[in-house]
């Protein structure tokens, strides 16, 4: 075939390609990508809002673990000595951290009371105990002591000022305490089995006893100012320094030795009351069987605040879950029904929301709060006000999208094929403004705890209780202490703001990715 | 005349949302219990006083004397507790001057600053520095007003060593409420304030003038042979103040609001407080006037910003 003339090709040459076969559309290689998908393919994109998520993730973690792994207590626990102590953990206190410590300065008579709780805890059976022996017990509360400053106060008096830190634990130091015979038996058997001591000296009351009422002043002092007395009863006032030796003055028995309880009430041997004077620290640890451990430290009447903020978040997700499921449903259905049927519904429904909407929601909680408290509870009433007027602009939203596509033609088509109205709004409209309502339930998560925060902040909500608080009144509890007591404020706050901004990280990611169109827009 | 017809009608609605709003309040306060004090003599006083008022007739009865003492005497009622006898209106008034005062003052600072910086991030776009100033805008927006003033009190008060100045009463500030000493004590809340109106104004202003940046009309400009400042400062500008003016407006009428958590932690004597207070106290009467106040400024804010969408942009007309 050398020439080739393509003009005349014969017919018998053709062959069909696909003869035999059947032909059909080829199947997509890929699996389709559906609109959530989509939408999280966005979400992953955007890296503050993946951030965003994952700090929520541990928050709400912390939220439910924290009663399990950071500490043994249970949330109802409540020590009133040691309220609004900073953190202290026993076990980390060697490596300067979590100590329990307050800086402060001291005057000399604060300093040598502050080093007495330690020489004190150390000198249980009065035989007398140095100074560098007291500084140097696990019970001292002095973490440091600075170099001695010359101070000159009202009326030109010159006087020693020290700045130190101190345990505020330890500080709690001795105190008097009522107990019955049978607690004193426990007592003393704990003392023999731990080999801690927990029962001190009762305190001589005499003109060298500065208060009878603090157990603390255990060593002879001239209002506050420890002295040395010779035989004659003649007393001489020594300084803070190098070599101090307090004098204890204890109660003792015909033989010299200390007396460590004495009956105060009548009654039976049995029933009898007995003054004691105990180390509070290891008196704790009698009564609780650990050391006082609190990671954050305690609130403000004494609960562990770790326990107390995880309780707040707890709550504040529960609200805020709750508002985003009415946000959801009442939004949603309210939305449809207005949009979808338009004309006079619209115009009454549009009227009723309008009115709701326009009353502030601090008033609408106050009276939900007023009215039915007593009855339901603080949280139930809560919940009430926020179902009042929490879905008002989900419904507008949803109402705007239902009036967009209503008119498109594949509406009109599934009405000229017969479908129901609620079928229309279900399955063919509703689907469409999806995006719409979860960004907007997501974007409502914030908001609530925001307004949940402020509302126990006011006190018009009191979510106060022995089993659980909100991170609302952690912050007013501690809003006119908190000067002292800085732990009080700066976890509360640092959690609150920590879920205010990641939850607004995480509803802005939401919206972009459902509505790329709306990127940017903030309001 | 349209325009007209429009807010008359508006102004109509208005009040018929306020009237349906003020007596749902009326109702569920006055079905409260009335609590009289632990002192006798006072006690038997309040109680006859109640009588003579017609607290003890039935609701239908009570609300028409309400009513006809609102449109006929101005009287919103008395403060039994708070001020034994004062007319709550006049307590109510007598609060609103410090928390204009402390509102207008954040505002004044708020608002340029705010404005400026989301110029800036806006002209910035997709630079570090707009990055910068987003992301503290979100953190900004985000913290809660409580955690400002803290940190207000903190830095002013501890870290700076300045006093926490106090005023006690009117005469200890120098018998006015517009001197320097008086100024000098509202400080902190004024910055504790101004952060989240700062952030907000910053993301909103940012917002806007990044879509008029980028519409065709700059980019007329442009070819026309504008500089990117005239053309920005000229064209893009003054479209993008069209909806930022009405938020300045609505910000205005809002600080007769004020801020409650605010006015409680910097003990401000403000409607906030009122508002507290009468809980609190369980003063009913001012408790209304308080409650009928704040849903009056809402609706009240959002006519003037829907109407002043109209006044800036004529393009803008409602009811057209």
């Amino acid at each position: 075939m050398a020439e080739k003339n393509y003009n005349h090709i014969p017919t018998d040459k053709f062959t069909f390609v696909n003869e035999g076969e059947r032909l059909t559309d080829q199947k997509f290689d890929d699996k389709p990508v559906s609109y959530f998908k989509d939408a999280w393919i966005r979400f992953r994109k955007s890296k503050a809002s993946v951030v965003a998520t994952v700090i929520i993730v541990c928050i709400i973690l912390y939220a439910f673990l924290a009663p399990l792994l950071i500490t043994s207590h249970e949330s109802t626990f409540m020590v009133n000595m040691y309220a609004k102590k900073p953190s202290r953990v026993a076990s980390l206190r060697e490596f300067g951290i979590m100590d329990g410590g307050v800086d402060r300065d001291f005057s000399e008579k604060g300093l040598v009371k502050a080093v007495a709780m330690g020489i004190g805890a150390e000198d249980w059976d009065g035989r007398g105990v140095s100074l560098e022996e007291g500084l140097a017990s696990e019970y001292q509360p002095m973490l440091e002591i600075g170099e001695p400053k010359t101070v000159i106060g009202p009326g030109k008096k010159e006087s020693k000022s020290f700045s130190g830190r101190i345990d505020s634990y330890l500080e709690v130091g001795f105190f008097y305490r009522s107990i019955k015979q049978d607690e004193l038996q426990n007592i003393l058997d704990w003392e023999a089995e731990t080999g801690k001591k927990v029962l001190y000296p009762l305190i001589e009351n005499n003109k060298w006893c500065m208060d009878n009422q603090d157990a603390n002043y255990w060593y002879k002092s001239n209002k506050g100012t420890p002295v040395v007395t010779d035989e004659n009863g003649k007393a001489k006032t020594i300084e803070y320094g190098e070599g101090m030796m307090l004098e204890d003055n204890y109660k003792r028995d015909a033989n010299g030795d200390p007396i460590y309880w004495e009956y105060t009430g009548g009654g039976t041997f049995e029933t009898a009351q007995l003054k004691v004077r105990v180390l509070y620290y290891n008196y704790y640890q009698y009564l609780y069987g650990s050391t006082p451990d609190y990671i954050m430290g305690t609130d403000s009447q004494g609960y562990d605040l770790a326990l107390r903020i995880a309780g707040g978040i707890k709550l504040s997700l529960l609200v805020a879950v709750f508002v985003c499921v009415i946000n959801f449903v009442l939004g949603s259905i309210y939305g449809a029904i207005e949009g979808y049927y338009g004309g006079t519904v619209d115009i009454v429904m549009e009227r009723i929301s309008d009115i709701l909407w326009n009353v502030p929601f601090i008033v609408v909680a106050t009276l939900f709060q007023i009215h039915l408290s007593q009855k339901l509870g603080a949280i139930p009433c809560l919940l009430f006000a926020y179902v009042v007027t929490g879905w008002i602009s989900t419904a507008s939203r949803v109402r705007t999208q239902f009036y967009r596509f209503k008119t498109q033609e594949y509406v009109m088509a599934a009405r000229t094929l017969g479908a129901r109205d609620s079928r229309i709004i279900w399955k063919h409209i509703f689907p469409n403004s999806l995006g719409t309502i979860i960004t907007s339930s997501a974007l409502a998560i914030p908001s609530t705890m925001l307004s949940e925060s402020m509302l126990s902040f006011l006190g018009i909500v009191k979510l106060g209780t022995a089993e659980s608080t909100s991170l609302g009144t952690l912050l007013a509890d501690a809003s006119g202490i908190w000067t002292n007591y800085p732990h009080l404020m700066i976890y509360p706050a640092i959690v609150i703001s920590l879920l205010m901004i990641c939850f607004n990280l995480f509803g802005n990611g939401l919206r972009d990715a459902f509505n790329p169109a709306l990127r940017g827009v903030e309001e | 005349m349209k325009m007209a017809k429009y807010t008359a009608k508006r102004i109509v609605l208005m009040f018929f949302t306020l009237f349906v709003i003020s007596t749902i309040c009326f109702v569920l306060i006055r079905i409260l219990p009335r609590e009289l004090p632990q002192d006798k003599n006072l006690a038997q006083v309040i109680a006859a006083r109640w009588d003579a008022l017609g607290y003890n007739e039935p609701l239908l009865v009570q609300f028409w004397i309400y009513l006809k003492n609102i449109f006929t005497e101005w009287d919103w009622g008395t403060s039994w507790y708070i001020q034994f006898r004062e007319p709550a209106w006049d307590l109510l008034t007598g609060r609103l001057l410090p928390t204009v005062m402390v509102n207008f003052y954040s505002l004044l600072i708020s608002i340029p600053v705010g404005i400026l910086l989301g110029i800036y991030a806006a002209i910035k776009k997709n630079k570090w520095q707009d990055s910068l100033i987003s992301t503290s805008v979100m953190i900004f927006v985000s913290v809660p007003s409580y955690v400002y003033a803290f940190l207000v009190q903190y830095f002013l008060y501890f870290k700076l060593g300045w006093l926490p100045l106090q005023v006690y009463s009117l005469a200890d500030a120098g018998g006015s409420w517009f001197t320097w000493k008086m100024f000098y004590s509202m400080i902190a809340p004024i910055l504790a304030l101004s952060f989240g109106t700062i952030a907000g104004m910053c993301r909103f202003t940012r917002a806007e003038l990044t879509e008029t940046l980028t519409s065709d009309y700059m980019l007329l400009a442009r070819t026309k042979g504008l500089t990117r400042a005239q053309a920005t400062s000229r064209h893009a500008l003054k479209n993008a103040m069209v909806p930022i003016l009405p938020m300045i407006i609505s910000q205005f009428i809002g600080i007769l609001g004020g801020s409650f958590v605010i006015e409680k932690i910097f003990a401000i004597p403000g409607v906030g407080q009122l508002y507290l207070q009468s809980i609190t106290l369980f003063d009913y009467d001012v408790f209304m006037v308080d409650c009928v106040f704040y849903v009056f400024i809402g609706l009240l804010a959002g006519i003037v910003v829907d109407l002043s969408y109209g006044f800036i942009d004529p393009r803008i007309r409602m009811g057209e």
